[in-house]
């Protein structure tokens, strides 16, 4: 069955066919299309800080090994060996100039060239610089989160990221030294659901009222109101799949410095007085009135103001979600909160992120049912308009973050299509 | 490891055959507890400054530096009970169907005002889309309050704490 996919009768204004979901066949023509064609979130440079440094990651469904090369570049490289294809990183994370493959001893260098042929006798015209380790297409950053593209053409980073980029700004402003680290671990969390669920939910506003009310209802926690009716919070597609929560306008309204954290500059004092001297007290007090942001870059980065998840493809109905707290350099008081609210509300056992996972299973069990055909995301489409930036934002609560996304997904899954910029 | 087997090595266990008899008493009630999601009695072995630590990547890091599954301390497992008592808390609703085996119940080194103890677990949950079976090798620290033995510190480390993990919103 080597059928073209029908995208118009698959997607649609107002919601998308369940087998979007559901389909193998699909699953690997996304593979192809978006997952080893656009630009994708594989780690932080600040998760390999010295030269040798190495770390185990994945670019969608395919292992990567970020290193630091012995000159203090960032690279990706693919961990199969040259030679007869035997993994040569076994290990999370470590610090190694050389991996030596065990299966028949051929070594490469944090930079993925191939140092030694063991028994080299046998190899006399083999040309060493051709036989390195494969390495990710394109490699970018961008305020040290790097990304990787299979793809030898195509858009920069920067244009991928287009309207989303000022996102990562604000998030690093957050810190007093402007810069982000990722050095608290992650926790894998399995769901055997499709990937597009969740990239869908990271950004649906209309949810956590409902999916969260057991722990809103007993723990003292102002995030339900931020996606109440109440709220001034708005919903935001950047384009190019990219999509935000943007809770600004609701702390704004509050206007209190480090409520966004729940909490009040008074019990931060260390934190409150680097800011102020970092950004002096006007703008220190604007970056502690907003908060970091409530993104989902397309297609598999989340940063969900205090975390960070990664999301994994690994099957159809098969996905890994990768989470860590964000941590800001210069700011260990906030950190150690960040990482206790991150491991209460995140993971296998997390108050929030169990239910969610719940739901993504769910969804998918449900979606597995013949009808009716389609989802139903026209929520809010009749109040959508444009930010100064010309962005389309809705309500909260809309659906505007997800017609967003399909919109880009149906211009990369139909390359055929005028590449235009789907905002 | 080491410690478990000094344990064996100097008798411990031997020598406090009555403190062991009741250790394996309250590791099994409170696995028991755990089964049946009696969540309320489970809640009240526990000290006032009870933690529940859950690690994720091994079972020697920094809860206070890395990320954990749980890290709990004692006003947090509370909340960890009051979510559950909503009815609400979608991950256990329905309940998980548990059960399991408890084993090799140690007293780690001499007992005194805390009690060590480590034993083992084979957890079989069945849930509405899939069986899992959790092995864990479990601590304790153990204090006598009121006459009883409560809980002052339970560590779970599940030997594929390095891997992805599905749910787990029972109490394990």
């Amino acid at each position: 069955m080597k059928q073209t996919p029908n995208w118009n009768e698959l997607l649609q204004d107002d919601g998308v066919h369940g087998s979007v979901y559901t389909d193998p066949q699909l699953y690997e023509s996304e593979l192809r299309h978006i997952w080893r064609t656009t630009w994708v979130y594989v780690g932080h440079e600040s998760e390999v800080p010295r030269r040798h440094d190495f770390v185990m990651k994945s670019l969608g469904p395919e292992p990567v090994i970020m290193t630091r090369d012995g000159d203090g570049q960032v690279q990706l490289l693919l961990n199969r060996c040259s030679h007869r294809g035997n993994q040569v990183c076994t290990q999370a994370r470590g610090n190694a100039s050389v991996f030596t493959c065990p299966y028949h001893a051929w070594s490469f260098g944090s930079d993925g060239a191939l140092k030694h042929m063991s028994l080299p006798d046998g190899y006399p015209d083999v040309n060493k610089a051709e036989r390195g380790l494969a390495k990710v297409t394109r490699v970018a950053s961008y305020r040290g989160f790097v990304f990787g593209s299979f793809a030898a053409s195509g858009p920069s980073l920067e244009e991928h990221l287009g309207g989303a980029l000022e996102v990562f700004d604000r998030l690093v402003a957050v810190s007093p030294e402007g810069e982000i680290e990722v050095t608290a671990g992650f926790l894998q969390h399995k769901v055997t659901a499709n990937w597009k669920l969740m990239l869908e939910n990271e950004t649906d506003g209309y949810h956590p009222t409902f999916v969260h009310s057991s722990i809103f209802g007993v723990a003292d926690s102002g995030i339900g109101k931020l996606y109440g009716r109440q709220s001034a919070a708005i919903s935001r597609d950047y384009g190019n799949g990219h999509t935000e929560c943007d809770l600004r306008p609701q702390f704004r309204k509050l206007d209190v410095p480090m409520g966004w954290f729940g909490t009040t500059a008074e019990r931060l004092p260390d934190y409150v007085g680097k800011m102020r001297a970092a950004y002096g007290d006007e703008r220190a007090r604007q970056i502690m009135i907003d908060g970091t942001p409530h993104v989902m870059i397309f297609p598999n980065l989340f940063i969900a103001e205090i975390q960070l998840f990664v999301l994994q493809p690994v099957a159809v109905d098969e996905t890994i979600q990768h989470v860590t707290a964000l941590q800001f350099k210069g700011a260990p008081d906030l950190n150690r909160r960040m990482r206790q609210q991150t491991m209460g509300s995140v993971g296998p056992a997390g108050f929030l992120l169990a239910d969610d996972s719940e739901i993504y299973e769910r969804t998918y069990q449900g979606l597995l049912a013949s009808a009716p055909a389609y989802t139903f995301t026209s929520r809010g489409a009749h109040r959508e308009r444009r930010d100064d930036g010309g962005y389309r934002i809705g309500d909260i609560t809309d659906d505007l973050p997800s017609r967003g996304i399909w919109r880009h997904y149906r211009s990369l899954m139909e390359p055929r299509t005028s590449v235009e910029q789907s905002a | 490891m080491t410690q478990a087997g000094e344990s064996v090595r100097d008798g411990a266990g031997l020598r406090h055959g009555d403190l062991l008899r009741e250790v394996e008493a309250f590791v099994y009630h409170e696995g028991n507890l755990q089964d049946r999601h009696e969540y309320d009695a489970w809640e009240a072995l526990w000290t006032d400054d009870g933690v529940y630590w859950i690690p994720a990547n091994g079972e020697d890091i920094d809860p206070e530096k890395e990320m954990s599954i749980i890290y709990d301390n004692r006003s947090r497992i509370a909340l960890r009970i009051r979510q559950l008592h909503t009815g609400r808390r979608l991950a256990q609703t329905p309940k998980s169907n548990l059960v399991r085996v408890m084993s090799n119940v140690e007293i780690v080194g001499e007992p005194a005002e805390d009690i060590h103890v480590r034993a083992n677990a084979i957890i079989f949950e069945s849930a509405p889309r899939r069986d899992t079976l959790w092995g864990t090798r479990n601590e304790y620290t153990l204090r006598r309050v009121a006459g009883s033995l409560r809980m002052a510190r339970k560590k779970v480390v599940l030997v594929n704490n390095a891997k992805a993990l599905p749910n787990m919103a029972f109490l394990i």
